[in-house]
């Protein structure tokens, strides 16, 4: 075992280098990702190593990535695109709702599109506006895509390779507050024994209350866990790493057991993923369930000034409101 | 406040605009143009004639149809023909075109059955041909769309580092005048340029979109827009078929051999309604459409093809009668065209499993069953 200590931000790097290597066809792409290597680095030398026809610095222009990475799947290439910062995804959004998502659709599956969107989200790196939003749930509404997103190095090494390997379009989160975070990364493991793509992994093991996370939260909740063990409260923290498809079954069979859930991400919660967890959860363990399905998230409000952020962003204290709250039915 | 928004405005039309490249005027007459010479055996320009007066009554069954509830919308390219079949028969084996909806005379010179382009207007599908097999992509309904994924088709033909060699394909990418306003087209023309990338932007200006005319998206004639991001732009005739083979082939030879994009403007226009839902009445004047008839694409092949003795009556026919065929199959093959199943929504939407839509799948096909059960 070759075990590396990485920054989500170099695992993804890792990854990214392993996918150019093992396949010519794999292209990067995107607003400064050649010399400069990203704004945050995630391509750093991939261009020097692989050449400009293979690390493509774009135009500044959000649609016209999507839309010229869609052109070069349909020539066999595998795009990989960086979107800059997550709230800069909406003028690409028509290439990715009307496109991307239906070329299969509409090719009676002839076409597949296998192109990946990387798009840093998040908050909590005192950024101004637009550079702090969480926009999954625009496109986990929206069929033919696939969505998922990261939390640590481990997974961000493996699932980014995953996403290229992928015959489907995939939406791909990076937690950007997250980039520095190091663990250790095993880099000689078969793909074979990775966890598959679309399942959902139980982090920290609890009987009490399931706490459902993703991308930047998981590590929020992990900390709410640990606080809530010294108050002798068990929190089950489930890392969904696939928003769509859902892994339904992980969640409720933790549900099942804890019979009280709190589902915790940083985009509003009204209409957020959220809202569709507590949906399918009440279905599936409506007789099981001590307490509603609780969300914690952001506000109804666009995301605040960065001096506002702390307040707008669930925290640990947050997370073991509701978590208390679950206990008041 | 009335605002004066066209003060200043150069003529976007200009129509004695000297660089208007024609080979073949409207009475059928051949005039030479110094860029753009052009050799046809007798075959080919009955060749033409032909594919013009196919297309066309393809056009016009499909109108019917339409009329008779067998499609729910047809976008007619009446007016249209002569700058479809000029640039579709410029393509080559390697080349590859990406239409909007209204490209049919394209998709005929690239072999798709006509019938196959009715599957999106009947509802039966949304798009029904495999666009590797005939270098014909499927139709784009969003405007300007298509334009993106041409040039990142060709920046992908680009990286196959064939440009040069004999299995060189150019890409071309259709849209119309409305589309120009479009920011993917914009965004098309400044990756195509900053990448050199080889493909052919194929601007079919029929004059209106829906009920917007040119002025509404451009002060300036749209083929010099392309002097602003750094390649070649020009004005064909639209209505003339000889020109648009003959520029259409040369601007696919330059991207082919690494020379970049060209914009070309084909200046024609839409005799019919945008869609068959659409009422042109409300917005445009029945003369301007009978000064476009004297510029009818297919009628001056015809009289060219009568002036120079290529063509007797026994030919004319000929081309009428298998018209008259290829329509009635058309006809035939759309009322036998089967409704698909409700199970065929789910069909193609993912390459690899998804658990969730299958289990939505699972559910409905029950659901279905459940009457089934109940009625027997």
């Amino acid at each position: 075992m070759t075990t590396e200590t990485l920054t989500l931000g170099k695992a993804l790097n890792a990854g990214l280098r392993k996918a150019m290597e093992n396949d010519p066809k794999v292209l990067v792409m995107g607003e400064d990702v050649g010399k400069l290597g990203g704004v945050f680095r995630v391509t750093d030398g991939l261009q020097k190593d692989f050449g400009e026809e293979r690390v493509i610095d774009t135009p500044l222009a959000e649609s016209g990535i999507v839309g010229t990475a869609i052109g070069l799947a349909l020539r066999g290439y595998r795009p990989v695109v960086e979107i800059q910062f997550d709230g800069f995804v909406f003028p690409a959004a028509d290439q990715i709702i009307t496109q991307l998502a239906k070329m299969r659709m509409r090719s009676l599956g002839a076409l597949s599109l296998p192109v990946v969107v990387r798009i840093p989200c998040g908050g909590g790196i005192g950024a101004v506006e637009h550079h702090s939003e969480s926009p999954e749930a625009y496109f986990t509404h929206t069929a033919g895509l696939r969505v998922v997103a990261c939390s640590n190095p481990s997974d961000a090494y493996t699932m980014i390779q995953q996403s290229i390997a992928s015959p489907d379009p995939v939406i791909f989160f990076e937690p950007k507050r997250r980039y520095w975070d190091k663990a250790p990364v095993d880099v000689s493991a078969a793909p074979e024994s990775w966890t598959p793509l679309h399942r959902a992994r139980v982090v920290q093991q609890g009987d009490d209350v399931t706490v459902l996370a993703y991308g930047p939260m998981v590590k929020t909740c992990l900390e709410a866990a640990a606080a809530a063990a010294e108050e002798g409260r068990s929190l089950e923290v489930i890392d969904l790493r696939s928003l769509n498809p859902l892994d339904i079954d992980a969640v409720v069979a933790s549900v099942e057991r804890t019979g009280r859930c709190v589902v915790v991400h940083e985009a509003p919660v009204f209409s957020g993923y959220g809202a569709e967890l507590a949906a399918r959860i009440t279905e599936r363990c409506f007789y099981r369930l001590e307490a509603p399905v609780l969300r914690v998230g952001g506000f109804s409000t666009p995301y605040p000034p960065s001096r506002l952020e702390d307040h707008y962003l669930p925290d640990l204290d947050r997370v073991l409101d509701a978590v208390d709250r679950t206990f008041a039915w | 406040m009335a605002i004066d928004s066209a003060r200043g405005a150069p003529d976007v039309h200009e129509l004695d605009d000297p660089e208007l490249i024609q080979l073949l005027t409207p009475e059928g007459e051949r005039v030479e143009h110094p860029d753009y010479p052009l050799e046809l055996t007798p075959d080919e320009v009955r060749g033409l004639y032909r594919d013009l007066v196919i297309v066309r009554r393809i056009d016009r069954e499909a109108v019917a149809l339409t009329r008779q509830g067998e499609l729910g919308l047809w976008a007619s390219l009446l007016g249209q023909e002569a700058a479809q079949i000029g640039s579709g028969r410029a393509l080559g084996e390697h080349d590859m075109a990406f239409p909007t909806y209204r490209e049919h005379g394209v998709a005929w010179c690239r072999d798709v059955d006509p019938l196959k382009l009715l599957g999106l207007f009947r509802g039966v599908n949304n798009g029904g041909w495999d666009p590797a097999e005939h270098n014909f992509h499927l139709y784009t309904i969003v405007i300007g769309s298509q334009t993106l994924h041409a040039t990142g088709y060709a920046m992908g033909v680009q990286r196959d580092g064939v440009l040069g060699t004999p299995n060189a394909g150019a890409t071309i990418a259709y849209f119309g005048d409305g589309a120009t306003s479009q920011g993917d087209v914009n965004e098309s023309f400044v990756f195509a340029s900053v990448f050199n990338a080889p493909i052919v932007f194929f601007c079919q200006n029929n004059q209106w979109a829906i009920s917007e005319p040119l002025e509404k998206q451009s002060r300036i004639p749209l083929y010099r827009r392309a002097q602003g991001y750094g390649f070649p732009g020009l004005r064909v005739d639209g209505n003339d078929v000889f020109a648009c083979l003959a520029v259409t082939r040369k601007a696919l030879e330059a991207a082919r051999t690494g020379q970049g994009p060209t914009l070309i403007e084909a200046y024609t226009y839409r005799m019919g309604a945008h869609t068959t839902t659409d009422d042109p009445t409300r917005y445009r004047l029945k003369a301007e459409e009978e000064a476009w008839k004297l510029k009818d694409p297919i009628e001056r092949v015809k009289a060219y093809l009568v002036r120079n003795d290529l063509a007797d009556n026994a030919f004319f026919e000929e081309i009428e009668a298998e018209a008259k065929q290829v329509a009635a199959d058309l006809r035939k093959g759309c009322l036998a065209m089967p409704d698909p199943g409700p199970m065929d929504m789910f069909a193609h939407v993912y390459a690899e499993a998804h658990p969730l839509m299958t289990e939505e799948q699972e559910q409905f096909a029950a659901y279905l069953a459940s009457f089934k059960e109940v009625s027997s």
